[in-house]
């Protein structure tokens, strides 16, 4: 099947207007001896089949909604209200192109600009673009506006320890070309304040999680005595956020960060093995001329009426080529209106509440674990998710967790935070019951020995 | 009727979905942490369906009509593939879970860079790049190191040709080289003198696409990559216009070492009004050590086992690190998946032979009328014609594109590429039948008509669309970005 509707006599038809004889002659410019390869491919199937070989394999997975899963780092189950994939799914957004003609894109421009609104007041920032592919790229982009700020005179970024791995690996890959100095996460610099004291003329910008990857919360004076620090040295503060916990948080546009950025996922878009994902990406009014991606902005028609359509494009590849800020063109569009349809449903009350039964849910979990002999969990306060040393190493742990209790465990820490020991983060959200989380503590039990 | 913002329909206290009582004993919240207000908008769920079903309303969309929109590849997106993408096996698995608990997906994966390795005559591919322009990024990382490795660290130009997409010099600057312009030949190919010229031991390769944006296959393709080869460069795909020649030429034996795939694009997937896509990069043997991971591999223990495969995460050796978090645009993986398998290799060859096809029937339909710059040569999955009318001079190309929406057509792609002026960039792709090529071709004669007896008709248009044109400048200079 290939979703061809024309027949053999239409296409001999067209062969007539155009003036060939067969398909083939509309390949002469190809060279000869790459003309037309034998492809060793599997045979082609039928829907039927292709969705029956796709429903075999899918079976093979143990998915979060099978299994109690207390897995984050980076990637939430979260309820998911069935009102968030019956309006994705609605074919006039997930089969539209970018709005390049804003007068037949008014649903996506408009869905556009009112996810921006929505992450800008979920920050506490001026302005958010479209979206970005997901946190890690986002946060690259983060650091490369900030060298753009400051006009490549500034050749030092400092990065958290506590900013997700995978993030430092992404901003390590992008900024690979520069000739940067990156300060701080490798070197273990510990808490927000020795971070502060790294800051100089030479720093770009400074960039904090928080919560961090280990769900540890910074208190926001302290964040904001960051922000003051770097901004003294002529450096930014980029913070990196969680958006469920800025349901209930101090958000970092109220701790003078001026860049926040993060992974949405969290925001009503399935897990679905960790992508597609939605970066957001939030700043201060004053930097949007140096800002990357797309910007939805309102204005009017020819008739006076309201009507959105992309603005300041001049910042963008397809305008200024070499010149532009980023190179991103495609970026998460369904993502982000999935996220503006999720916090729309949720309202503030909402999005609250699933951030206080997170933090409920995650501290009963800490405290009935730390009760567990063996287990010690990390002092602090915290979101989502929390750290615990285990008297075993957790590869071990986490086998017998799920073999034997079918329980998917936390994430091991062991190769990002060798300094933790044998450690695991746990996560917790409105989705595990009390019933699963005593089901951990149990098994947790049970592993003691494992 | 224009659709109220969300804001202007939130009214205070009103709720959308109710959620569970909290059942294990409650933490307190240091009130230092909690945030004083959030301004979202308060909406029940009537008032969430009735929002969004409208705007969607406002949108035009491939499953509502014909997209030629050119370079894009708007085919019609097989609704199998989104009923893979939804089951749970997928859409809940969690991407740090053990591999050992996620098979199925590491298998689709793993099947999924076997399948366009063989498409696109690559040794290795990785999926990790979430879209074209990330692909490219991703490509031009992989040259660099390649030549670090070799000890060619003045080699930090790329030749770009001037029909280029934007992505590419900005990828090109993205990743710390210059990007040197390349002009295009009379026969819309790259100039091969002007080629020669800047082949030096400066450059660090070519970004070629070929199809080129003119849609025309580059002719001297196999010298153009040799000669880059002999310089010391490396050739960058992009794959944008694959659709055109799948299953009918491999990039991997035209002499392109790194090269992206658009997903998005030649293999199904939607677009969802601006991503998520993906750009999976195939590169050749000596540069599959630099590709990002994780990428799937057979476990080395099961290699040559007949009783069952297991499949793991490894990092190519030299790898130029994480592009992404994660493992990629996984969801649009499935779907890409789900695609090349309904096809096969024949559906594949149907694809591109029906695409160029299409595209062709349009160009002979339409040259009497608009001018095609390079007419004269068989094009690809698309041509660029020019919105110039002898018998209406001061009729542009955009008041061509806004009249089509008045017909019920999505306009072509504007003003580029920018070698041709008043650009009509026209790709039909092969899921549209010939009665609707028809439709369009003998409406974009018409509006030729209309724009000699009635040119205001088009300049005023669109006329019957859900706002009409907008003021950009007034965007840019007002800069009205949030809701107040």
């Amino acid at each position: 099947m290939s979703f061809i509707p024309n027949t053999e006599a239409d296409r001999a038809r067209m062969r007539e207007v155009i003036g060939i004889s067969s398909n083939a002659d509309l390949f002469t410019d190809v060279p000869e001896k790459l003309r037309f390869p034998r492809l060793d491919l599997p045979g082609a199937l039928s829907e039927l089949e292709v969705l029956a070989e796709l429903d075999a394999m899918a079976r093979l997975d143990t998915h979060t909604g099978q299994a109690p899963s207390f897995l984050g780092a980076g990637a939430y189950h979260h309820f998911i209200p069935a009102v968030v994939d019956a309006m994705v799914s609605r074919s006039e957004f997930a089969t539209a192109y970018t709005p390049y003609q804003p007068e037949i894109s008014q649903g996506t421009l408009q869905a556009i600009f009112e996810y921006q609104s929505m992450i800008a007041r979920l920050t506490g920032m001026d302005v958010s673009n479209a979206s970005h592919y997901d946190g890690a790229t986002s946060t690259a982009e983060a650091v490369i506006m900030a060298l753009n700020v400051a006009q490549k005179q500034r050749r030092c970024v400092i990065l958290s320890r506590g900013l997700h791995p995978q993030y430092r690996a992404v901003v390590r890959t992008y900024t690979q070309g520069m000739g940067l100095t990156i300060a701080g996460d490798e070197d273990r610099v510990d808490g927000i304040e020795g971070l502060g004291l790294l800051c100089d003329e030479t720093t770009a910008c400074v960039v904090v999680q928080n919560p961090d990857f280990l769900g540890r919360i910074a208190e926001p004076g302290q964040v904001a005595a960051l922000a003051r620090r770097a901004h003294a040295v002529g450096a930014l503060l980029i913070v990196v956020a969680n958006p469920i916990s800025l349901g209930l948080l101090v958000p970092p546009g109220e701790m003078e960060a001026d860049v926040v950025a993060g992974e949405g996922q969290a925001l009503g878009n399935h897990l679905s093995f960790g992508g597609p994902c939605l970066g957001f990406f939030a700043f201060r009014r004053d930097q949007i001329r140096k800002s990357s991606g797309r910007i939805a902005g309102q204005t009017e028609d020819h008739d006076g009426r309201r009507g959105f359509v992309f603005t300041l494009s001049t910042r963008e590849q397809h305008i200024r080529r070499e010149k532009a800020t980023s190179n991103i063109c495609t970026n998460q569009s369904l993502n982000a209106l999935t996220a503006a349809v999720y916090m729309t449903a949720l309202g503030p009350r909402g999005l609250r509440r699933v951030a206080e039964l997170c933090w409920h849910k995650a501290h009963y979990a800490a405290s009935r674990i730390a009760a567990v002999s063996g287990y010690v969990v990390a002092p602090g306060e915290f979101f989502h998710e929390f750290a615990v040393r285990c008297p075993r190493p957790v590869q071990r742990i986490s086998a017998r967790l799920y073999e034997k209790h079918g329980i998917i465990g936390g994430y091991d820490l062991g190769a990002d935070y060798p300094e933790l020991g044998n450690a695991m983060l746990l996560c917790c959200t409105e989705v595990n019951t009390k019933e699963q989380i005593d089901r951990l503590v149990d098994a947790l039990e049970d592993c003691r020995h494992a | 009727m224009p659709e109220p913002l969300i804001f202007e329909i939130s009214r205070k206290g009103r709720e959308g979905v109710s959620l569970p009582a909290c059942d294990v004993p409650e933490t307190s919240i240091p009130p230092g942490l909690r945030r004083s207000e959030l301004l979202l908008p308060e909406v029940s769920e009537i008032d969430v369906v009735r929002h969004y079903v409208r705007l969607s309303q406002l949108n035009y969309a491939v499953d509502t009509g014909f997209y030629p929109l050119g370079s894009c590849t708007m085919k019609y997106n097989p609704k199998a593939n989104d009923a893979a993408a939804r089951m749970a096996g997928f859409a809940e698995l969690h991407p740090l879970q053990d591999p050992s608990t996620a098979q199925g997906a590491l298998a689709v994966m793993h099947g999924l860079q076997a399948m366009m390795a063989e498409i696109g005559g690559f040794p290795a591919v990785s999926l990790q790049p979430s879209a074209g322009a990330h692909g490219e990024l991703t490509g031009i990382f992989i040259m660099r190191r390649y030549h670090a490795d070799n000890g060619q660290h003045a080699r930090t130009r790329i030749l770009v040709p001037d029909s280029a997409h934007g992505t590419n010099p900005a990828s090109t600057a993205m990743a710390g080289f210059e990007a040197v312009e390349v002009p295009s030949d009379t026969r819309g190919n790259i100039d091969i003198k002007r080629l020669k010229e800047n082949l030096d031991e400066r450059v660090a390769g070519l970004m070629l696409t070929n199809p080129n944006t003119l849609g025309l296959f580059e002719e001297n393709i196999l010298e153009v990559t040799r000669l880059v080869h002999d310089a010391g460069g490396l050739v960058y795909g992009d794959g944008a216009n694959f659709n055109a020649i799948l299953g009918v030429a491999r990039p991997g034996a035209m002499g392109i070492d790194v090269m992206h795939f658009n997903l998005h694009k030649t293999f199904s997937t939607p677009h969802g009004g601006g991503g998520p896509g993906a750009g999976a990069v195939g590169v050749v043997e000596k540069l599959a050590d630099y590709l990002p991971g994780p990428i799937v591999a057979v476990a080395e223990s099961d290699r040559g086992s007949t009783v069952s495969t297991r499949y793991e995460w490894f990092m190519p050796a030299k790898t130029i690190g994480r592009v992404k978090s994660f493992h990629g645009n996984f969801g649009i993986l499935v779907r890409a998946y789900v695609y090349i398998r309904m096809l096969g290799a024949e559906g594949l060859r149907a694809v591109a032979e029906n695409a160029v096809l299409n595209a062709n029937y349009l160009q002979a339909r339409l040259t009497s009328v608009y001018p095609v710059p390079y007419g004269d040569r068989t094009c690809m999955h698309e041509f660029v014609a020019q919105g110039k009318l002898a018998s209406a001079p001061d009729i542009r190309a955009m008041d061509i594109s806004k009249r089509l929406i008045d017909y019920g057509f999505h306009p072509p792609t504007n003003y580029f590429p920018l070698i041709v002026p008043e650009a009509l960039m026209i790709e039909p792709t092969e899921t549209e039948s010939l009665e609707t090529l028809d439709r369009f071709a003998d409406t974009l004669l018409r509006i030729a008509e209309e724009a000699a007896a009635h040119p205001e008709l088009l300049h005023e248009a669109p006329h019957s669309s859900p706002v009409r044109r907008l003021d950009e400048v007034r965007a840019a200079r007002e800069l009205k970005v949030t809701a107040g």
